[in-house]
């Protein structure tokens, strides 16, 4: 085995993708072949790129090949690093469970009105765009992947287009998606220019001046920024992920939020090289931004799936905060602390996907057995859906970052990186890092509250509407999927050191050194820095909670105690509790709306209708709109409006637009 | 870290944490009596804690119709990861694996773990009330993680580790009279009242349903599982009294396993534990509970004292 | 050099100083006024007590002297007069909130760490640790004036002015240690001539627009057009 078997998985993993999407054109006249041909195609893509990362990120080697297509003078290059091979393991890793939940969750789509050939047709193509943006090696088969990638998710998102709203939420998700494409080829344009090519070899070698290379990380930042849902530009994230399909909406959550990150990171830490700290620090502003603010929306939702992708903006704020801490370290000269918060942003790239998928695949699952999404209607359902209500929950923990689960570890290190900033020289950085720490111990906080809310209220409980009391547990496919997932959380939250040494190689790669000293002391002590500074032993902590509790049990449960009565709940003594009675969603955030409100446009009403029943009405807007996006779309209306008036409607106007044009141009060539 | 692995450091680690669950009650019963003797009483006996939870855990345990398995789940989850956490804490002796094995940040991770099952098990009902102490819960908890996150960023800016067996041992061996300090104690003191519950944040002798937080999740407990949340919550006011005497107070802590050191280390940590709950029990009599939009205020202040802190370190402690 | 290698004194200076910055936190704040005429009095003996360490460290004896004068004026005579007064006006009850606390404290965070950031080109080493209390002192006297501008109550307005000054007193002793007493003595009349010229305006102000919110002040400029256009025609 070699670095070429790690190339010929990958080609695998991507033939299998787009033969899926192919398979799929036979859907118009058998819709049963998505469910039994192509999702299962799709989940070996997943295995194969899986097996492709695996190898590489064990063999630490670089392979490269060229493909027969591209550019005449551009032959299109494909290379298969650490870096690729971790992101290529992350969509793999998603695309099993992909391939495992997605058959019976497609069942029920069969019959409806809404066209099976494209929902395999364009899943197919989105992995193979995905795929080939991670192996790419130059700009042009780059900016070809992330195009087939956006497009095909722009149908994906587009599955369900009787919907008014959802065709809008289509519709933003594209313009976006364009607008960052455009300022990342503009960023692209910048160091072909210097380096005189478009193959990322010509990149890395090109001498970038600091002002250039300012502008060329400006447009790296707004692109892939606005692809990974940063605010102020994530306003397309939570109208486009709800309404997709749910095993898309966790695709995308979970892995094409993820490329987008990986794009940032070959282009930032890979092709410019040389990182300036001030880089780092408005990195750092905007991934605390994003943190805070995705979290406080997603508290304030009721409806699930917006609730999660509003928890995904959080997410990709916290690994920002990893990379711009990665790069203040770089930037002034401490190359190990960087490491150390890149591997702590990394941890949590394979965390978020892990954990993000898991729980879209629930919602999906939730959606599948009582066709709601409005947490408000839903309760109860851990005694209808055991199984799935236990992975919930087990993704529900993870999110929230509570030991002994993968959340934690990565926020761990992410604290223990910052913790190391009395290294800095400069004051001011070293009162800003530990502020930024705190704007994220409240993030983390405020997450365990969302998802304290989402899984009260949704499972626990009892069930607030009718359809919800009659849910069924859903088939074994669909569990197999979410227990995949969730079993690679427990896994990853347990042997921290085995992940860390399987990642090393990236880091080693891209920054030159890895993080021996983590492992250092043997696989059941995690120590980023040093034994002294900090040290955290996961599988001791799950091993001595596990002996304590059947201590407890054993001790407690014996005798003529062990029985548990059944009675009813506690009512004051008046009527027994309807689950009317129950708090809220809206309720559950209500103390939180009310001190952290300022940052959202709440209005909140209550009157009372004719009949004289009380009327609670809740609205809570997104300020960005008003803030930046509004001015925005003013400003191109007012634009286009001016130059509007360049159609005159008359044929000969336009023909001496033609020859004037025509005129300049010879005259510049000359 | 081999010599942390030795038989004598787990049994004293062992011991630590017996003794840890043995002590909470006492604290507990202790404050309540001089409480009781500043409002005139003369109040139920220091050792009453100890028999309350003997006959809570004797009783037979009801459950409601309504409830999942995560609500007879959870008292024991709750109780594990806060004992696991108390155990980390350094009590009496200083350099135990069981803080290897987690520092602080672990340390409010576990905490953090006991408390969202804590705030489900008050869900699981399917009552109003539950719903009520696991939503202000959540919201003290969500103000009281950055200010306890920021005294931790102090102690350790100034130590250079998270890990409480090293910051212990760093100010043992280099006191001064530090600014940074003296506002991390400040914000921890806040931070402790509004996490265990105590007045002014919550009471926690309440019988009224509509002031309760953590009462009201417990609400629906009875028998061992009831005798498992209560005793949670004493070790988790245990665990806050030996964070705060033995971080800023260090003195008199044992250093070796010697008998003789672990001795006097025991009475030291005694000492400070009769000192704060004392203070804890003034406080309680002296302050009046603030309704719950007053707590932001209050956790505000326990921010700005941490965050006043950490200015203080970088500016002025450390020189150049 | 860090603090542990510092003598005891002078550690004792710094954690006074940084109390003093936490009072003027205090006082920016600080919804009710005899609260935070409270919270002066006490910035004011904190500045007395540093005086007295700083005059217990050196060898200038007139210190002692100098806070003897602060205690008395800044932490007794001033708190004394200002909560009579507010007695006499009748809003020693009164409550005023700032609108936004929070963007306000961290607008204050952010000037404390503007000031670490202005003293920073300071390297001396001997000054050191009296160049970080002048940061200290700095960002009380800024923190006073963004008092100023943010608390729309007079007497609020005064308690910023007079925390200002207590600033730059703090920065004299720690970095100079102390002034000449001339200055000094005049600095400290100075300050209870402002005082009292405030008390007697504050009457004449309540007396003409009925109210000692400053906000209230604008309405000046429009009665002095509404004049002239009278008069005009």
């Amino acid at each position: 085995m070699n670095a070429h078997t790690a190339l010929a998985f990958a080609a695998l993993a991507v033939l299998l993708a787009l033969l899926s999407s192919a398979v799929s054109v036979f859907a118009v006249r058998t819709p049963r072949i998505v469910r039994t041909l192509a999702l299962p195609l799709f989940g070996l893509a997943g295995l194969a790129a899986l097996a492709a990362g695996l190898i590489t990120l064990f063999q630490d080697g670089v392979s490269t090949a060229t493909l027969p297509l591209g550019l005449p003078w551009l032959p299109s290059r494909v290379r298969l690093d650490a870096l690729s091979g971790l992101f290529l393991g992350v969509i793999g890793v998603v695309s099993v469970a992909v391939g495992l939940y997605g058959p019976a969750y497609v069942r029920g789509f069969e019959r409806g009105r809404d066209s099976l050939t494209a929902l395999g047709g364009f899943a197919g193509l989105f992995l193979a765009g995905m795929l080939l943006v991670v192996l790419a090696d130059d700009a042009f088969l780059f900016m070809v992947s992330w195009e087939v990638m956006s497009l095909s998710s722009y149908f994906l998102v587009a599955f369900q287009h009787e919907n008014a709203a959802n065709r809008r939420a289509a519709f933003l998700y594209l313009l976006m998606a364009h607008i960052g494409g455009l300022a990342i080829l503009l960023g692209y344009g910048v160091l072909a220019s210097f380096g005189g090519g478009f193959a990322f070899e010509a990149m890395r070698a090109a001498p970038l001046t600091s002002g250039w290379a300012s502008v060329a990380f400006v447009l790296a930042f707004i692109g892939f920024g606005m692809k990974a849902g940063l605010v102020p530009l994530h306003a397309w994230l939570p109208e486009a992920h709800p309404v997709a399909p749910s095993h898309i909406s966790a695709l995308m959550s979970g892995v094409m939020l993820k490329v987008a990150v990986y794009g940032f990171i070959r282009f930032v830490f890979d092709l410019l090289g040389d990182v300036q700290w001030q880089w780092g620090v408005a990195v750092l502003v905007i991934g605390g931004a994003s943190a805070l603010i995705g979290v406080l929306a997603a508290l304030l939702q009721t409806d699930l799936k917006r609730l999660l992708a509003y928890s995904s903006v959080e997410n990709l704020g916290i690994i920002f905060i990893g990379l711009g801490l990665a790069l203040v370290f770089l930037g002034t000269g401490h190359a190990p602390l960087g490491t150390l918060a890149f591997v702590a942003a990394l941890y949590h790239v394979l965390n978020h996907a892990l954990f993000k998928s898991l729980l879209f695949l629930g919602a999906g699952a939730i959606l599948h057995s009582t066709h709601e999404r409005d947490l408000e209607q839903m309760g109860g359902l851990l005694r209808r859906m055991p199984w799935t209500g236990l992975f919930f929950l087990l993704g529900c923990i993870s999110i929230s970052a509570l030991p002994p689960f993968n959340g934690f570890v990565s926020e761990w290190l992410t604290f223990q990186a910052a913790l190391q900033a009395w290294q800095l020289e400069s004051g001011v950085l070293r009162s800003l890092i530990p502020i930024v720490s705190a704007v994220l111990a409240l993030t983390g906080a405020l997450v365990a509250a969302t998802f304290v809310k989402v899984y009260g209220v949704a499972f626990l409980g009892q069930a607030r509407s009718r359809h919800v009391r009659r849910a069924r547990q859903v088939p074994f496919g669909m569990r197999a999927g979410q227990g995949w997932l969730a079993g690679l959380c427990l896994l990853f939250g347990v042997l921290p050191t085995a992940v860390i040494g399987v990642i090393n190689d990236v880091p080693r790669q891209l920054l030159g050194a890895g993080l021996p000293q983590a492992a250092a002391h043997g696989w059941l002590w995690l120590t980023p820095v040093s034994p002294a500074t900090a040290s955290y032993s996961a599988p001791m902590v799950v091993m001595l909670l596990a002996l304590l509790a059947a201590a407890a049990l054993w001790s407690l449960r014996r005798g003529a105690v062990r029985r548990v009565r059944r009675c009813d709940p506690w009512d004051c003594g008046f009527a027994p509790p309807t689950p009317r009675m129950q708090y809220t969603a809206t309720a559950f955030a209500q103390p939180i709306r009310q001190v952290f409100g300022l940052l959202f446009n709440i209005e909140e009403s209550v009157g009372r209708r004719e009949d004289g029943t009380l009327r609670y009405q809740l609205s809570i807007g997104d300020r960005t709109w008003g803030l930046f996006y509004a001015p925005v779309m003013r400003a191109v209306e007012s634009a286009s409006r001016r130059v509007v008036r360049l159609q005159s409607g008359n044929v000969r106007v336009y023909l001496g637009w033609t020859l004037a044009t025509l005129v300049v141009l010879l005259w510049i060539i000359s | 870290m081999d010599h942390l692995l030795t038989a004598v450091a787990w049994g004293a680690a062992l011991l630590q944490a017996l003794l840890y669950a043995a002590l909470a009650p006492l604290l507990v019963g202790w404050i309540r009596k001089l409480k009781s003797r500043l409002q005139n009483r003369r109040g139920a006996p220091v050792l009453q804690p100890y028999r309350d939870l003997r006959k809570l855990l004797l009783k037979e345990a009801r459950v409601a119709h309504t409830a999942s398995p995560l609500f007879r789940a959870a008292p024991y989850i709750v109780f594990v990861a806060t004992w696991l956490a108390a155990a980390t804490v350094p009590l009496v002796a200083v350099s135990l694996p069981t803080a290897a094995i987690a520092d602080i940040i672990v340390l409010v991770g576990l905490l953090a773990l006991a408390r969202f099952f804590l705030a489900l098990a008050g869900m699981d009902v399917g009552t109003a009330f539950g719903g009520m102490g696991a939503s202000r819960e959540m919201l003290v908890s969500a103000l009281a993680e950055p200010a306890m996150l920021m005294a931790v960023f102090t102690l350790a800016m100034s130590a250079h580790s998270t890990n409480l067996a090293s910051v212990i041992d760093y100010q043992l061996g280099a006191f001064a009279l530090r600014p940074s300090f003296l506002f991390a104690l400040g914000g921890l003191i806040l931070v402790a009242l509004a996490e265990t519950g105590r007045i002014p944040v919550d009471n926690p002798a309440t019988h009224l349903e509509l002031t309760m937080i953590h009462e009201a999740m417990l609400l629906e407990y009875s028998g061992r599982h009831l005798a498992l949340m209560e005793w949670a919550a004493q070790i988790k006011l245990l665990l806050y009294g030996a964070l705060i005497a033995n971080i800023f107070f260090p003195w008199g802590i044992a250093r070796s396993f010697a008998p003789a050191d672990l001795g006097i280390g025991l009475a030291a940590v005694m000492l400070k534990l009769f000192v704060l709950g004392a203070a804890l029990a003034l406080g309680e009599t002296v302050l009046a509970k603030m309704r719950l939009f007053r707590a932001p205020a209050f956790l505000n202040l326990a921010l700005l004292l941490a965050l006043l802190g950490l200015l203080s370190q970088v500016i002025l402690e450390v020189g150049t | 050099m860090s603090i542990t290698e510092l003598p005891l004194l002078q550690q004792i200076v710094l954690v006074l100083a940084a109390i003093v910055l936490f009072t003027s936190f205090v006082l920016l704040a600080q919804a009710r006024l005899v609260a935070a005429i409270h919270a002066f009095a006490w910035q004011g003996a904190l500045v007395a007590a540093v005086t007295t360490v700083v005059a217990a460290t050196g060898q200038t004896p007139h210190l002692y002297f100098s806070a003897l004068l602060t205690l008395a004026l800044k932490a007794l005579l001033i708190p004394w007069m200002l909560h009579r007064l507010t007695r006499r006006l009748a809003i020693d009850r009164h409550v005023e909130s700032l609108r936004r606390p929070a963007l306000v404290i961290m607008a204050a965070v952010a000037l404390v760490i503007f000031s670490y950031w202005l003293v920073l080109p300071i390297v001396q080493q001997e000054l050191a640790y009296t160049r970080n209390i002048v940061a200290i002192s700095l960002a009380v006297v800024l923190i006073g004036l963004l008092m100023m501008v943010f608390r729309q109550q007079a007497v609020a307005q005064v308690l910023g002015f007079m925390s200002m000054e207590n600033g730059l007193f703090l920065a004299a002793v720690s970095a100079t240690a102390g002034m000449p007493l001339v200055v000094e003595l005049g600095v400290a009349f100075d300050v209870l001539v402002a005082m009292v010229l405030f008390g007697v305006f504050f009457f004449q102000i309540r007396d003409s627009i009925d109210s000692l919110n400053v906000d209230r002040l604008n309405r000046l400029t429009e009665t002095t057009e509404e004049d002239v256009a009278g008069e005009g025609g």
